[in-house]
């Protein structure tokens, strides 16, 4: 089946099987190999896209389900728009060293921003809640908080500009 | 995968002919259960029938006594609703603690309550507050829906549109989440109406059930201690992986007693 869609902004149309998933389609047939397939039981939270603007897992969505949506993947992201910049939570997490060998990085980053977009003022508590459906094997998670702590401060910032 | 025709129909016959007439077709919400099922081909549907295109399944509505949710409303949209953290906020927290945020951007109410899984949240949330399920032929009260292991009232071609929650008194709900899946290892929702309290408990056996021994005693008393000693029998529950029939009915009592304390917060 046919479906269209746009992908970090450009209008998309592609040739589908009805039992394709997301991540699947992301990276074998578009070659946006950014969104990481970590478990493929939507566990893990690797594969996290913003459907609409809201987190979903890639892995547990299937390709119709985009026909005339908008969706945005980790290759979407940037600083201010048509600047070379890293977004500002990408330069969170680089600043505060959160990450290790960066596999969860694209599900944590895109989890992440989308719980800062929701809450303006994110508690350390609500960063660990909302973390909940997304998994890293390296850091131990601290420095992951305050790496989405402080880009959501500086998402904060930057939309006061 | 094995591979399935999809529809997409934009009206609620339409997709009612679709399931009757395609044998072993399933309906597809948001498929935070069936996708996983068909990747591990637990089921190998010919088709499926996408329920994203029906008009006003979406949404939540404030009748006075009662309040009503779409049956494609995410489970995030009834967890972060005004209206529901307002009238029924035991409602609210227990759609905020399905999964995790992902999920719940995707998952439904409909979707959950008519796969009826054992350790599902929303069933303890609907036998608890006594809901009706609206179908897309009749009301059917919650007492009569829940049939046992993914087992429901709903007939082939019948499509849930719509649940009707009775605003209660006071409402809670506390679940025990295993840690990978964040089912509920047990969950209990509580529930205290003018003429009654109705306790459900999920998770702790083959399906969604109420314990009249502590509806009784609630009844009299709307206190954790009214229920401290009341043990539900080990006959009938769940022993897996997770945990052994003992301890679940032990978490009934405590998960119970923290539901209630959580209604009176």
């Amino acid at each position: 089946m046919q479906i269209s869609f746009t992908l970090n902004g450009r209008p998309t149309t592609v040739d589908v099987e009805p039992a394709t998933l997301v991540a699947e389609l992301l990276r074998e047939q578009l070659n946006l190999t950014g969104t990481h397939i970590g478990c493929d039981t939507s566990q893990c939270g690797a594969c996290v896209v913003h459907l609409d603007g809201l987190p979903v897992k890639s892995c547990t969505l299937l390709a119709p389900a985009l026909d005339g949506a908008t969706l945005l993947t980790i290759e979407g992201l940037q600083g201010a728009p048509g600047s070379n910049q890293m977004h500002p939570m990408q330069e969170a997490f680089r600043e505060h060293h959160g990450l290790q060998c960066g596999f969860c990085t694209p599900g944590m980053l895109m989890t992440a921003i989308a719980l800062a977009a929701e809450k303006p003022d994110l508690t350390e508590s609500d960063v660990r809640h909302g973390l909940e459906g997304n998994i890293c094997r390296c850091t131990g998670y601290q420095n992951i908080v305050v790496s989405v702590m402080a880009g959501a401060a500086a998402m904060n910032a930057a939309k006061g500009e | 995968m094995k591979p399935f025709a999809y529809h997409q129909p934009d009206q609620i016959p339409d997709a009612a002919k679709l399931l009757t007439s395609i044998e072993d077709s399933k309906l597809v919400a948001g498929g935070m259960t069936l996708i996983p099922t068909l990747k591990q081909r637990l089921a190998n549907p010919p088709a499926l029938v996408d329920l994203s295109r029906l008009g006003n399944l979406k949404g939540i509505t404030d009748d006075g006594a009662t309040i009503t949710i779409g049956a494609m409303t995410p489970h995030a949209v009834v967890a972060a609703s005004k209206l529901v953290q307002a009238k029924i906020p035991g409602l609210a927290a227990l759609a905020s603690m399905i999964g995790d945020p992902a999920v719940r951007s995707r998952g439904t109410i409909g979707g959950s309550v008519a796969n009826n899984d054992p350790a599902a949240d929303y069933p303890a949330g609907v036998l608890g507050l006594g809901a009706a399920i609206v179908t897309s032929t009749r009301e059917i009260a919650a007492d009569k829906f829940f049939l046992g292991l993914f087992e429901t009232a709903l007939e082939t071609g019948e499509i849930i549109t719509a649940i009707r929650f009775p605003v209660p008194l006071r409402a809670g709900y506390t679940k025990f989440k295993a840690p990978a899946s964040r089912y509920a290892l047990v969950g209990v929702f509580v529930a205290k109406f003018a003429d009654g309290v109705r306790v459900a408990v999920t998770g702790a056996g083959p399906g969604v059930f109420r314990v009249p021994p502590m509806e009784a005693a609630l009844s009299e008393n709307f206190d954790p201690s009214a229920i401290a000693a009341i043990k539900i029998d080990n006959d009938g529950l769940t022993s897996d992986i997770h945990a052994e029939a003992d301890y679940r009915a032990h978490l009934v009592t405590v998960m119970a007693k923290r539901a209630v304390d959580a209604a009176l917060s």
